[in-house]
């Protein structure tokens, strides 16, 4: 491989993004607009818990077995500051004010709450013996921070609850190791949205690989580079190389810009590199996408509606917009690669899990498997049928 | 060398068993109408298209075997502009020598002394979508040349430029000759090929239907310009429009 040729091809991608100012916005300004905008709207600035959220609670527990656990639970639910919690006698009528707006969330404690904690307690490690409940929460789908931040924050008060994370007075007789759970009530929604940006930023370059191909096409340029003793292995990582810029350059305008309007994630910075590693490696996969989409593609402008066969799923299943999506919509989020990003990245930042933690590790050998396989899968098919 | 060359599309023969020999340091001229089959020819010698039947040698190298070495040896300029508009004329030029692997101090002169001789070197630092379309196509050339190739390829550098760019390439092209280049010339301009070419070849629907020097071919059709030759050959212009 010639590096000087390699060089030459990075130095001439970079060049156009610079250059050209429809692509600079969609590459650079547009993660920073983006970031910006989402700080000042979901609670980076201006203080961080600085509003009050309604949550309608239906206690059907109250009065009936071992009670205490739901009177726990509302105590400590209660102690969130960023929730109000508003206590009804039924739920047709907390449903009633939820249709109506006048609050975002309901949370209906079962009847047998009591019961299910009690028999978790009493035998820990025999599943078989507990009674099993469900914990049913309504959420107003227009309220992004009902669907995104309220599920987690319940999900910490209940087992905070059962654990005793936060004593509460309740003389437990086994008391569990309190595992690595977020102090969500310090954080703002703006801190879910982050790690997800990352990856919707990166998601974009699918788009200009794409037209970047079709046009060089269409203007015969790929054909004139071919009259060159420029291999076509040394053409393809000139273009890996300068598109890992880009999305580093883009995880880095993402990360200060966050860290400017308020995001402050207690990482360290080895963290820090296995998530810029994360995201760097989720570029290929974007080429890949990139270089199918220039396959099929007959023009560049047909490219840009065709890439977003590829963005949309990534976008709606695998990034911060993926928590407003139903939980079978979440599932389906699980065949695309951008969710490994985002759950990477969240567990880096939001529940500052080790680099060694299985679950991060994990994401990124689904990532990594992903990017290859699309990277290569792309530059078979446009070496194959592509390049005419 | 070509030999028996043939180059079917799906329902053309673009080149149809086209014998033709062309000598080191030679000007040659490939004529034809649009469509002739002039631009296939030199796409299968540069090694874009694999020939439907029959072989090419470039250089000695077989360009099918021996691609590679091929593209060490040529410069190409295509005949429609292939430039990158959000480069400068300097950075278009330079990129094409970096892709011939050219030393630095080599590539600065070379491209500092073309873009003199084009008339270029004031606005070598102008990206070249601001560039008139003459300016882009003398660039265009240029691309083709900054590594001093043995063998260059030049599908109609000519065509769409002003008279006074066309003379000024005209002076180039002659330059190439002198310093012992082996130039292959696509062009519809007869004009042209009187000028510039020591022989030329006329392509008529992939065939070749005459191969001599301008003067021979003039002399022994009995006509005063290779046009003539043409329309005594086919029955119709070169050029219809």
């Amino acid at each position: 491989m010639n590096f000087q040729r390699v060089s030459a091809l990075v130095r001439k991608d970079l060049k156009k993004i610079v250059r050209d100012p429809a692509l600079l916005f969609l590459i650079i300004m547009f993660p920073v607009v983006l970031t910006i905008a989402f700080g000042f709207s979901f609670g980076a600035i201006g203080g961080t818990q600085s509003s009050t959220y309604q949550v309608g609670l239906v206690n059907m527990n109250a009065g009936g077995a071992q009670e205490q656990w739901s009177q726990y639970f509302v105590g400590n639910l209660s102690a969130i500051e960023l929730l109000n919690i508003q206590a009804y006698s039924d739920n047709a009528t907390a449903q009633a004010d939820l249709v109506q707006g006048r609050i975002q969330a309901i949370v209906l404690i079962p009847a047998n709450f009591g019961e299910s904690c009690s028999s978790f307690l009493e035998a820990p490690n025999e599943p078989s013996s507990w009674v099993n409940a469900s914990l049913p929460i309504y959420l107003d789908s227009g309220s992004m921070f009902a669907t995104q931040a309220i599920p987690p924050l319940v999900q910490q008060v209940l087992v905070t609850t059962i654990l005793g994370e936060k004593p509460t007075g309740v003389s437990l007789p086994i008391q569990l190791s309190t595992p690595s759970l977020i102090q969500t009530s310090k954080f703002t929604m703006f801190d879910y949205m982050v790690p997800g940006l990352f990856a919707y930023a990166s998601i974009f370059l699918t788009m200009t690989v794409a037209q970047s191909f079709t046009t060089e096409r269409e203007e015969g340029l790929l054909r004139r580079i071919n009259t060159t003793p420029t291999s076509p292995i040394e053409f393809m990582f000139s273009q890996t190389v300068s598109n890992m810029i880009i999305a580093f350059v883009q995880a880095l305008v993402v990360f200060v810009m966050a860290y400017v309007v308020g995001y402050r994630p207690s990482v360290s910075l080895e963290s820090l590199v296995l998530a810029f590693t994360v995201v760097l490696v989720f570029s290929l996969c974007n080429v890949g996408f990139g270089l199918i989409t220039a396959t099929v593609a007959k023009s560049s402008g047909a490219a840009t509606g065709l890439s977003f066969i590829f963005i949309l799923p990534q976008m709606f299943l695998g990034t911060f917009v993926g928590f407003a999506l139903s939980g079978s919509a979440q599932a389906a989020g699980r065949f695309v690669p951008s969710y490994y990003v985002t759950d990477a990245l969240t567990s880096l930042f939001l529940r500052s899990a080790p680099i060694t933690s299985p679950s991060v590790l994990l994401d990124l050998a689904v990532v990594s498997i992903a990017s290859l396989t699309a990277l290569l899968l792309g530059i078979i098919l446009f070496r194959k049928y592509g390049k005419a | 060398m070509i030999r028996n060359l043939t180059k079917a599309f799906e329902d053309v023969t673009a080149v149809d068993g086209l014998n033709l020999e062309i000598e080191r340091g030679e000007l040659f001229g490939l004529l034809g109408p649009n469509g002739a089959g002039k631009t296939t020819t030199i796409k299968v010698l540069c090694g874009l298209l694999e020939p439907t039947k029959g072989s090419a040698m470039v250089g000695g190298y077989d360009v099918q075997k021996e691609r590679a070495k091929v593209k060490e040896l040529i410069g190409v300029c295509p005949q429609d502009t292939a430039v990158y508009p959000y480069l400068t004329g300097r950075e278009n030029v330079e990129l094409f020598g970096n892709l011939h692997a050219m030393p630095k101090q080599r590539l600065k002169e070379n491209a500092n002394r073309l873009l003199e001789k084009m008339s270029l070197l004031q606005d070598a630092n102008r990206r070249l979508a601001k560039y008139s379309g003459g300016m882009r196509r003398r660039i265009n050339l240029i691309m083709a040349l900054v590594h001093d190739p043995e063998i260059a390829f030049l599908d109609e550098p000519t065509v769409a430029m002003d008279p006074q760019s066309r003379h000024a390439v005209w002076d180039f092209i002659r330059d190439l000759k002198k310093q012992g280049r082996t130039v292959v010339l696509t062009t519809h301009y007869m004009e042209e090929a009187e000028e510039l070419c020591d022989r030329v070849g006329i392509i008529d629907h992939g065939k070749l239907i005459a191969l001599g020097g301008p003067k021979e071919l003039m002399g022994k059709y009995n006509e005063k310009n290779l046009e003539d030759v043409f329309i005594q050959l086919t029955g119709r212009r070169i050029r219809e429009d």
